[in-house]
């Protein structure tokens, strides 16, 4: 926050721009100075409260109240005074299962709840440590001696600024089944299956196969054989010196285990069956969140005094000792709130899948906001009951997660 | 005309008092510095006469009216602070003009007023610049300078050279000198350093804990402190201080019979002394003398010497073990290890307290 | 043969004296897979977006927009498919495509516009030229082709975001002046409300928040979207930190210098927080312009859609507008890759300083 654009003295814009800004203030200042002079200076702070106040007590506090009282009417009106007091009906429609693990037992509100929480808890489960293993490496290799950093970072944080709506239009043109990726993947399918065929194939793959294999030998022999051994580079050299004999002076040799069936499109997001709907789902939230994350992690990693590091080196710690028992430690705190903002920001996923798959197929990538937008806001009968009684169980689970995490710091402040 | 009276004020954070009562009087144009030693109430006691913090109970009042519900800015008081608290945003003509503004001073007004400040303390050069891009010394002027313009009944200052360097500091503790001759206004001026009390008043409050120790002229205080903490406070290096008990007591003296040996007379109003009680001597380094042959009112085995070419300075321990130093002036041969004997001042420069209470007993008229 | 050792040399903080090894190139590989993968979407979309609605709708995979050359034929007419003709011989030359016949076509040279002959078709390949079509973007915004009121939705989204962000700043500075500078009753438990508040999801007050805002009349107007979003703790949160650290001495000084409360406010402590201010507009921005969730549920009717409202609306409907779509998409990213590229650095690090997005 240091390197903030700083008004400068000279320069005419910055010097008109102070100028309107005294002039504003100085039209509001006798509004102010009477009503300082009424109540004194002391009570003004509760003058520059009020506005904030009001807002937040309408528009924030209030509707957290409402929403308990919501939960438990019924009808669809949304004048209060219509709404029937239904006790715990909302509630026993959501939770009357005979068996959550299977929601086709349930009733119609609490099929919808009971899927979309079981994909809500995949998605979280399997996106979070997705999303926190690929940041910590990036955030990592940025924390190294990288030319142009800033750049780098950059570019990595760059999705994070554009609107779920653009990523969602962005990637569904990708996975549509006429769309690049299935082109992609039908030329390189192609390409490769003709490049399998040529010379240049042969011998590469042949050298390929002569430095592996000679060196799972040097792992696996004894220490006298693998000191008579040449080197992995040498034989593969060798290996393919000896294809290229074979392609010259006799039959060139072929490997059709290694050609690749036809490619036939991929229906990404609408094939049911397949796991790829749920799989892009978390692969494109991944893609606009990670940066965010990065940029943490790499905050944390620049926090760590660099001479902790100098006096490692002095010690003689190897680099592997450093990162295990320097870096990570003390990147703990940053990582505990990384994880447990993530896993809540993750648990309220809507605007992204809703827009790129719209829950779908079927309701493979239904998520639980989803459910209480759809209850509460489409169809004929806004069920805004079922909706708020809904919120109040995803609320509980949220408060859930965030004592986790309160709990979590706890501990590692005492021990 | 400016006068200011503190009546019985007094401050609480809460629970916890931090100014005890005080009562104080300030004439016209008197230069007046508030010291003590950190967290004594003299910043505190600074702010309540500003008007920044509330009166718990008693009265401020200047020129005879009791402004303790006046805000700030209408008290008519400028204050210099120990940060400067320059705006960081604006030059330094901006930080001298913005008060002048917002009393509504008519431009030409304001511009003549900045022009004379930025003359008489220098800053004329300056006057474009923003504080980032000022010395310590310059941002202490500009500073002063915002006090000026306002042409206030009092200034005050908190601690105002307390970020500048040695050699600074003594400068403009001359120039602040200078400007009180010149301007003649009334002037608070707070500080936890004896010496610039010293060199700067016209009198001096001694502060501890929130408690009026002494309030008086310099050499007042030096000469004739009231008690145990002001003797110590005043005066660098600080008074020796030796435990004896009264041995005799005469019609305008009292004898004390020294822990350390020897026997000292102290010329004093004897009242309420009684023979036998604990007392402590109070006597200054630089009124100590060295004997030629070794003897006199005690002696002192030497564990390190000073030197600073025009005087000297003696550390050493008395055979009570209490430790005791002296100044010569100009250089001595006595090194450590030596054991010497010491006259222990003329009776004019001799003190006396109470040991229980801390009180001097009176001098002599 | 990659063992731990090495693993953890390539994620380990470098280095020493020795120059470029191997792990540094590692890691330069991974920046770039990691860029491709991040960046190759974006530009392949935007470059894309000046695609016909042809090449689109048969899934062209080059990634400049090429369209086959067209001619008009001589007599007039429907302009003619342009293909390259290469004979058995060997020779190549470019011919105009009247009709197929059966496996055959007829065609003429360009050349020589008046004799058709029949050629097989297998001899035959199309001849494309590189044409960017800008009329994605005009027909949407100044034209009439589309359904997709772009002026409309831009000047909304517009406004949602200047006035809410203007609002935010406002209330929020205030606020956050009043809990960081002065003492009074209530003080400690406001701010404990607020940041209590941080953790509460919107999510979870949907319907709620939806009748109170229906209450006061505001379905359906952009205040709706507006005023919910003024009040947020996070910025109040951000600024009472930042006002905290600036030095009470300076305010007493205007205090001092007859200033009156607000003189304060607006005077010093504005200017003095604008580090801060800058990154909550910077942040406030991007959240009004993205927002999806919350214009969905109090905006139907398209009159007040916002960009992000109208740009999924337009991609659910059932039509081959593809072009028009992509063009619209790089249209509603280009205010904030514009504000990104030109305040990066100040984004990263007011983000990473505040952990807020």
């Amino acid at each position: 926050m240091a390197n903030m654009p700083q008004t400068k003295e000279t320069g005419s814009p910055f010097r008109l721009l102070g100028l309107a800004w005294a002039l504003l203030g100085d039209v509001l200042d006798p509004v102010f100075r009477a009503i300082q002079k009424h109540i004194g200076a002391h009570r003004m702070a509760y003058v520059f409260l009020l506005p904030n106040l009001l807002v937040f007590g309408l528009f924030s506090f209030w509707p957290m109240v409402l929403n308990f009282y919501i939960a438990f009417t019924g009808g669809t009106s949304t004048l209060l005074a219509e709404r029937p007091f239904v006790g715990l009906e909302n509630f026993r429609e959501l939770l009357a299962c005979p068996d959550y693990f299977d929601p086709k037992t349930c009733p119609v509100a609490g099929y919808s709840f009971w899927t979309s929480l079981w994909n809500t808890l995949f998605f979280a489960l399997l996106q979070v440590p997705i999303m926190i293993v690929v940041a910590l490496a990036t955030a990592l290799v940025l924390n190294r001696d990288i030319r142009a950093r800033g750049f780098w970072r950059a570019i990595f944080f760059y999705p994070v600024m554009l609107s779920p709506v653009v990523i969602a239009v962005i990637w569904d043109w990708i996975l549509k089944r006429r769309g690049i990726l299935n082109a992609l993947l039908s030329d390189a399918v192609d390409g490769w299956n003709a490049f399998v065929k040529t010379p240049v194939f042969t011998l590469a793959f042949a050298f390929v196969i002569g430095v592996v294999v000679a060196s799972l030998l040097r792992a696996v022999l004894p220490k006298g054989w693998r000191a008579r051994m040449r080197s992995p580079l040498h034989i593969g050299v060798l290996m393919a010196l000896a294809a290229f004999g074979m392609t010259m002076f006799g039959s060139p040799p072929q490997f059709p285990a290694l050609v690749l069936a036809d490619f036939r499109p991929i229906n990404w997001l609408v094939d049911g069956r397949s796991g790829w709907p749920m799989f892009w789902a978390i692969f494109v939230y991944t893609w606009g969140h990670l940066g965010f994350y990065m940029l943490i992690l790499l905050a944390g990693l620049q926090a760590i005094p660099r001479d902790l590091y100098e006096a490692a080196e002095m010690d003689g710690t190897p680099k592997w000792r450093q990162l295990w028992r320097i870096t990570l430690p003390l990147l703990t705190p940053t990582m505990i709130v990384v994880v447990v903002l993530s896993l809540i920001r993750a648990f309220q996923v809507f605007d992204e899948i809703y827009v790129l798959t719209g829950g779908g197929p079927g309701q493979a990538t239904k998520m639980i906001v989803q459910h209480i937008y759809e209850t509460a806001f489409t169809g004929d009968a806004k069920r805004y009951g079922v909706a708020a009684a809904s919120s109040v169980l995803v609320a509980g689970i949220l408060m859930l997660l965030t004592m986790l995490q309160l709990v979590s710091t706890k501990k590692k402040a005492g021990g | 005309m400016a006068t200011l009276s503190l009546k019985a004020v007094t401050k609480a954070f809460g629970p916890t008092k931090v100014i005890h009562g005080i009562d104080l009087d300030i004439a016209h144009g008197e230069f007046i510095v508030f010291v003590g030693p950190s967290g004594c109430g003299k910043s505190t006691l600074l702010r309540m006469i500003a008007g920044l913090e509330d009166v718990s109970t008693g009265d401020v009042e200047i020129d005879g009216a009791v402004v303790n519900a006046i805000p700030a800015a209408e008290r008519g008081l400028a204050m210099v602070f120990q940060s400067y608290a320059l705006y960081p945003h604006m030059s330094v003509k901006q930080n001298l003009s913005f008060g002048l503004e917002n009393l509504g001073t008519p431009k030409a007004e304001i511009a003549r007023r900045v022009d004379e400040a930025a003359r008489m303390l220098r800053i004329e050069p300056l006057l474009a610049r923003k504080p980032g891009q000022l010395s310590g010394g310059q941002r202490q002027r500009v500073a002063i300078g915002r006090a000026v313009v306002r042409e206030p009944k009092i200034f005050l200052f908190d601690e105002p050279l307390s970020n500048l360097d040695a050699e600074l500091r003594v400068q403009m503790r001359i120039e602040i000198g200078n400007l009180h001759q010149r301007l003649g206004n009334t002037m608070i001026y707070v500080t936890h350093d004896q010496v610039e009390a010293m060199t700067m008043a016209d009198r001096i409050a001694v502060l501890r804990d929130g408690r009026l120790e002494q309030f008086g002229k310099p050499l007042d205080l030096y000469n004739r402190p009231a008690n145990l903490f002001v003797a110590g406070f005043i005066g660098s290096p600080r008074m020796n201080f030796l435990s004896g008990k009264i041995a005799g007591v005469g019609a305008n003296s009292v004898d004390v019979a020294l822990d350390g040996g020897g026997t000292v007379s102290i010329p004093c109003a004897p009242e309420g002394a009684q023979p036998g009680e604990a007392v402590k001597f109070g006597i200054r380094p630089e009124h100590i003398g060295l004997t030629v042959n070794g003897a006199g009112d005690a002696a002192l085995a030497v564990t390190l010497t000073e030197q600073l070419g025009g005087e000297s300075y003696l550390h050493g321990a008395l055979p009570s073990g209490e430790t005791l130093s002296m100044r010569l002036a100009g250089q001595t041969r006595v090194a450590r290890g030596d054991s010497i004997g010491l006259t222990l001042g003329e009776p004019g420069f001799r003190h006396l307290f109470h040991t229980d209470s801390g009180l001097a007993f009176a001098p002599l008229a | 043969m990659m063992t731990s050792t090495d693993f953890s040399a390539f994620f380990g903080r470098k280095r020493g004296r020795n120059g470029f090894d191997w792990t540094d190139a590692l890691a330069y590989t991974y920046l770039v897979i990691g860029i491709l993968i991040v960046l190759l979407p974006v530009v392949w979309m935007a470059v894309s977006s000046v695609k016909s609605q042809a090449a689109l709708g048969e899934n062209d995979p080059r990634i400049l927009p090429y369209d086959q050359a067209l001619v008009t034929p001589p007599n007039g007419g429907r302009p003619l498919g342009v293909f390259t003709l290469t004979r058995e011989n060997g020779t190549v030359e470019e011919v105009a495509l009247v009709a197929p016949r059966g496996a055959n076509a007829l065609v003429y040279a360009l050349s020589k516009p008046n004799e058709t002959f029949e050629v097989p078709r297998k001899s035959l390949t199309r001849k494309d030229v590189l044409q960017p079509h800008f009329e994605n973007y005009t027909d949407p915004t100044i034209g009439q082709a589309s359904t997709f009121k772009f002026l409309r939705y831009f000047w909304n989204s517009t406004f949602v975001t200047v006035v809410a962000t203007l609002l935010t700043l406002l209330t929020n500075a205030m606020a956050a002046f009043a809990l960081s500078k002065y003492k009074f009753r209530g003080r400690d438990a406001i701010v404990l409300i607020i940041v209590a508040t941080l953790l509460i999801p919107p999510t979870v007050i949907l319907v709620p928040l939806f009748i109170t805002v229906q209450s006061f009349g505001l379905f359906n107007s952009l205040w709706g979207v507006i005023i919910p979003a003024v009040a947020t703790p996070t910025g109040v949160f951000l600024l009472r930190q930042y006002m905290l650290t600036i030095p009470d001495e300076l305010l007493e000084a205007a205090r001092m210098d007859g200033a009156s409360e607000w003189k304060i406010f607006w005077r010093i402590m504005l200017p003095l927080a604008l580090p801060a201010l800058a990154v909550l507009a910077i942040l406030s921005v991007i959240w009004r312009w993205n927002d999806f969730m919350w214009p969905l549920i109090v905006l139907t009717q398209s009159e007040v859609f916002t960009l992000q409202l109208g740009l999924s609306t337009f991609k659910g409907e059932l039509n081959d507008n593809m072009h028009y779509l992509l063009a619209m998409t790089v249209l509603t990213l280009l205010p904030v890759t514009l504000v990104f590229v030109f305040l990066q650095k100040h984004i990263t690090t007011g983000i990473a300083n505040t952990g807020l997005k």
